[in-house]
This record gives C-alpha cells, structure tokens and sequence, in this order.
C-alpha cells in the first residue's frame, strides 16, 4: 500500500459544536474572550459595575438635569453657607428643574439635595452623577494616549533594535526615574498657567509620566516575535519594515499591552482624582469627585456629623476603581489561562 | 559581582544627568520672570528692576548657559552704596534651591526641616507593608482556594481599588470624628510647646525616638497615637499590592519540579515552604519592596495632606496646588535622587540573592 492509497482519516474537528452566530461574528479568538469575561462571576460584577457607570454617565441630564445646559459640568450651589447640609434638604436658591422621574418615584414637587451639600453649598448629588463623566473621560483619555505613546515607542525601540533600542531605552528608564506623584504634580503646576485651570494641565502630565509600562512590555514581546519564521519569511519576500511592524508583529504582542492597560484605567482615575483632591486641577465647582472630597478637608474634627461629604463620592470613587480592576484582572486570566486564579 | 555592580554604577552618573536635564526642562518652560524665584525672594513688581535681575543673574541666556549656572551657581557682582563686591549665588549643587514662596523660607531650609516627619512615617509603614504583605501572601498561596485564599484575594483586589485618600478619610470619620482616639497632625499641642523648649534635645528629628533618648514616654505615646491613622492608610494599598505579588509568585514556585522533589523525599510541609519555596518566591517581592520605599514616599503626598501632617508631602501638595513651581521642583529632584539611588540598591541586592542575574 502507497502512501497514497492510505485512507484518509476522517479530520474530525475538537468541538463538533457549529459556531453561534457570535463566534462567526467575532471570530474564535475574540469569542473565547467575550465568553470568558461574561461566565467569570468576578469579571460579572465588574462589567456589571462598569455598566451602571457608562449608564450613569450617559443619563446625566436626566438623572441630574443642568442648571445651565451650556456648562452643564457647573455643580448648582444652593447659596453660599459654609455649613453642609445633611441629605434629603430642600433646595432653596437657584433650583436646577426638577427631574421627571422625581415626581414619578417620590409623588413631590420639590427637589432636594439628595446626597446633601458640601462647604459652600455645592450640591454632591450633581457632582458625583457629571463627575462620572469626568472620571471616565480622564481615565480612558490618559490611558489611550499612554497605550498609543507606548505603542510607538516600544514598537520601534523592539523593531529596530541597535542604538535605536538603546536610546529609546535609556530614555524610558530617565522618565520611570522619576517619582510619578510629585511629578506629574509639579508638571501640572507648570502647564496650568499656559493652559487654565482645567482638566487638561493634570491629563498631559500624567500622560507624560504614564507610557513607560506600556513601552517596555511591549517591547519584550516583540522582541519574542521578531525572529520568529513567519516575520523573516515577510522580510525576504520584501515586505515594508512598516507593514511587517504594523501588520505582522503588532496584531501578534499587543494583547498583554491591552491588559495592562485595562489595569491601569482604575489607577489612572485615582491618581488624577488624587491631583483634584489635592486642588490641582478644574477649579472649584467644577463636577470630579477628587474635588468634591476636598470639601472633607474643611470639617476634618465633624466627619461623624458630615459623613456624606465622604461617603457618596468617597464609594461612588472606590466602586468606579473596583470595577476597573476586576474586569482587567478577569481580562488577564482570560488571555492567559496559565494564570488562571493565581492573583 | 563586582563587575555587576561597576556595570550597574556607571549607569548612575548619566541617569542623573538625565533627571537634572528634565527638571531643568520643565523649569525652561517658565518664563524667565517666573524663574526669578530661583534667586529673589520676591518677583519685583516693577519692569525695569525686574529686567535688571533677569539680566543679573542670566535668565535670557541660551539654556545650556543657564543649566550651567543652575547646576554650579553664578556669580553677580553687587553694587551697594558704591560698594562693589562679588556674590555666588544659586546651584543646586551648591544645596541653593531657590526660595519656597508657599513656605515663606529657602527650599533647602523647607526640605531638611520637613523631611524627618516623612521619614518617621515611612519607616513606621515599611515593616508593617513588607512582613505583613509577605506573610498574607504565603498564606493565601499555601492554602490555595480554601477560604481563607478568597479572603486574601478579595483584600488584594479591594484594597489595591481602594484610594489612599478615602480611605484615610472614612478612617477619619470612624477613629477621630467620634471619639477623638487617633488626632490628625504630628504631636499635640503640649507635647509640641515641650518639643520646641529648650530642654527637649532633638537627636534625630524623629520624634518617637527623641521622646524615649529623652525618657520622655507621654510625648513618644502622643506622637505614637498620631502617626496610627496614617500609617494605617499608606501602608494597606502596599500592603494589598506586596500580598498579591507573594501570592503569585508563591503559586508559580509551589508548582516546579524540585518542590514535588523536596516533597517526594519526604520533608515536612513546613520545610518545603519555608526552605525551598520562599527563598525563590521572594524575587520578585525584593524588587517590589525597591518600589515600595519610593511608592511610600510618594503616596505621602496625599496622606499628609488628609491627615494635617507637617511632612515633606504636605508641603509639595501646597507649593503644586499654589503654582510655586522652584519648590516643587526642588521635590522632584531629591525624590527622583532617592529613586535612583534606591533602584540600584534594590538591583545590586537582587543580583546578591539571584546569581543567575549577575551572568547577564
């Protein structure tokens, strides 16, 4: 018998199961991970939690609608008292309108201060439903133009190599020489006479400081990939060094890049919570619920008396981290099973 | 070894080149009138005077001119009453780092009178985040997926989404608020007016220690009390951090070969753990702990804030939220100098414990 008379085995694939349409949709790879994000019960309560945030973030009109709708980020202050008032008052002074659904959920007619106020008479209600906004906007930003930078340069220092690598190296571990905080801090003291007083000053300087992870890990997986047959096979017939860094080596070492950043979003919203607590940043008024929790350093001896001024941005702050970090952890076991639970 | 640690020195020199250079960028994107607070302790208000110290001590210069003089000091001639007399003046490696507008004082002056308190609230944190984090994170591993493992993870997680500040907050709100137990601040006010008079000697600056060198065990329990909450709230986010990378580095290393070996021949469980696992477990927790004495040092920005103490945290954190830029800076240049230097310590020990580094 010739080989070529051997019978053929019948190929039987591993899974007989036909893909569903979503498989089909997302392709195999993409599917496995979608599907072990959404039966992991901690990556559940985390997508959960982020959803509620995105929701929040999203209905803030509705659920906080604006006293004036061209700055609606302007936390309404009912007058100018210094004492904060325990949730559950009345509005008195410049009344943002009422909620539809106010009248629908409790059957009244006046608007309250639902979380209560802070020194001053900011309302915390609006500032921790806008500050949802604020917090996502920050976080995602930072860490997208950390990734992107990141990207860059720990693709071409891997790619290139030689002095290239050398130099690129030399200066990622200048900028991780230096303390991230303080930093970060004083570059933002720098930026904010050139730029205002905003949310830009603090997000350009910890986008600044924040690449260098990024870099680095993706420059050790490339660097894993690069002499790998099918990337010398693309360079001998010819092919761009763009297109085979771009095409062929990147689509390849960035998922462990992408996980770290998923991990690193929660961070990023601390930290620049952090700067707004510590009053750099949007100015006074301005709906970020670092700042909203500044207002507790004003009654530090009567915290027990104004719990609230902690307790609702403080949570709202705490569960926005959580949620982060748990669909990043679960993200991480998902993409490499050979840690599965062993963090 | 030796050769490691040359290799590793020679780095130190252009690093902290490359640290003074940065600084000093972010020090070029002032304007040369704000960069006056180098040298004057008050920008004048007046066009001509303050052309004149412009031009004085060079801030129109080229910038390598000027990093120059910023690194060495310059100096300026002094005309008084017709009196001309010479001046060096600046250089941050002359210890002159200009003049603190937040703290009304020399920034020199600012950092060696804060730095003891920052110093006494890292220590006391270091001990408890490292033996703590280790100890959490052997147990969790060695009892993988029983409960007391979820337990531990579930710290891990929540800690490491806890932020410093809010926690130090609602400790705040549960230990001080109510019951006045654990006062923000560094000493009380008695124990303070005893520190300052002229029979307390200050030894050390740390207050713990100078109370008890004293005999004086009412200030050392003052200062004691007030450095609980704060400890507290810098180390647990370390701590939370420290514990999960034991853990995982304990599970990976209680899977190789030569602990079923050392298992296989018979040893007490206990002996596996502690002589052939923990060893090679605790790698990657040496260069974490690197990271935890700066992490530390940093993160008391935020806590000395929420917590009113006079460390050297709660000064930069007013002098960034003030805009005074010469004394933030002054920050950064001696924390990054901590970094760099602790960096290659933490190396140079790694590669004392791990001699496959040393081969590289």
């Amino acid at each position: 018998m010739t080989a070529q008379e051997m019978p053929v085995p019948m190929l039987t694939p591993r899974t007989r199961r036909p893909p569903n349409w979503l498989e089909a949709w997302l392709g195999h790879d993409a599917y496995r991970t979608v599907k072990g994000l959404v039966t992991n019960p901690i990556s559940v309560i985390g997508l959960v939690l982020l959803a509620l945030f995105i929701f929040i973030a999203a209905a803030a009109p509705i659920l906080a609608p604006p006293l004036d709708s061209n700055d609606p980020y302007r936390i309404p202050r009912d007058g100018y008292g210094a004492v904060p008032k325990p949730p559950g008052t009345a509005w008195k002074v410049r009344q943002p309108s009422l909620p539809f659904w106010w009248k629908a959920v409790t059957g009244k007619d006046e608007w309250v201060h639902l979380m209560g106020t802070a020194s001053g008479q900011w309302d915390i209600y609006y500032g921790v439903i806008w500050g949802t906004r604020t917090a996502l906007f920050a976080g995602l930003t930072i860490t997208l133009v950390g990734v992107i930078i990141g990207v860059f340069i720990g693709a071409i220092s891997a790619y290139y190599g030689g002095w290239v690598d050398m130099i690129l190296m030399r200066i990622t571990d200048l900028f991780q020489a230096f303390p991230f905080l303080l930093t970060a801090m004083t570059l933002s003291a720098v930026l904010t006479p050139r730029l205002g007083k905003g949310l830009l000053a603090p997000m350009i300087a910890l986008i600044v400081f924040s690449w260098m992870g990024f870099a680095r890990l993706l420059r050790s997986d490339i660097l894993s990939l690069r002499e790998r047959e099918y990337v010398l096979a693309a360079r001998v017939i010819g092919v761009r060094d763009s297109r085979i860094l771009f095409r062929h080596i990147l689509p390849n070492a960035i998922f462990p890049t992408l996980v770290l950043a998923s991990m690193r979003i929660g961070s990023y919203a601390i930290t620049f919570a952090g700067l707004s607590f510590l009053g750099i940043g949007a100015e006074v008024g301005f709906a970020d619920w670092g700042q909203l929790l500044s207002f507790a350093r004003d009654w530090m001896t009567q915290l027990g008396e104004y719990w609230y001024i902690v307790m609702f941005p403080g949570i709202t702050l705490v569960l926005f981290v959580l949620s982060w970090n748990l669909v990043g952890d679960a993200l991480r076991d998902v993409l490499d099973p050979r840690l599965q639970g062993s963090r | 070894m030796v050769n490691y640690i040359i290799r590793r020195l020679i780095a130190v020199p252009f690093l902290l080149i490359g640290v003074t250079l940065l600084i000093f960028l972010m020090l070029l994107a002032l304007t040369p009138t704000e960069r006056t607070a180098l040298y004057v302790r008050e920008i004048p208000k007046n066009d001509r005077v303050l052309a004149g110290i412009i031009k004085k001590y060079g801030l129109d210069l080229p910038w390598y001119e000027q990093y120059w003089r910023w690194l060495f000091g310059t100096t300026v001639t002094n005309t008084e009453n017709g009196v001309v007399t010479e001046e060096r003046v600046g250089g941050i490696l002359r210890g002159d780092l200009g003049y603190s507008r937040t703290a009304s004082q020399p920034v020199a002056e600012l950092l060696t009178r804060r730095f003891p308190a920052t110093l006494e609230l890292t220590l006391y944190s270091v001990i408890p985040v490292i033996a703590g984090g280790i100890l959490l994170g052997v147990i969790g591993a060695v009892k993988h997926n029983k409960p007391i493992d979820h337990i531990v993870r579930i710290f891990g997680i929540v800690g490491w989404s806890f932020p410093d500040f809010v926690f130090g907050l609602l400790l705040l709100m549960a230990f001080y608020a109510g019951t006045g137990w654990f006062p923000p601040g560094r000493v009380s006010d008695w124990a303070n007016k005893i520190i300052m008079s002229p029979e307390f000697h200050n030894y050390t600056s740390l207050i713990t220690i100078d109370a008890v060198l004293n005999l004086r065990f009412d200030i050392f329990f003052d200062a004691l009390r007030h450095l609980v909450l704060p400890v507290i709230s810098l180390a647990y986010l370390w701590w939370a951090l420290t514990l999960r990378v034991t853990r995982s580095s304990m599970l990976e290393t209680l899977r190789q070969d030569y602990i079923m070996t050392a298992r296989a021949k018979g040893l007490s469980e206990h002996a596996v753990i502690m002589q052939h696992a923990l060893p090679n477990a605790l790698m990657p927790v040496v260069t974490l702990s690197g990271g935890t004495v700066v992490g530390l040092l940093a993160g008391v920005v935020i806590i000395e804030t929420v917590f009113n103490y006079p460390g050297m945290g709660a000064a930069a954190a007013r002098a960034a939220s003030q805009l005074d830029v010469v004394t933030e800076l002054a920050f950064v240049l001696f924390n990054g100098l901590i970094l760099v230097l602790a960096n290659v310590v933490v190396d140079i020990l790694y590669a004392y414990i791990d001699p496959r580094i040393r081969l590289d």
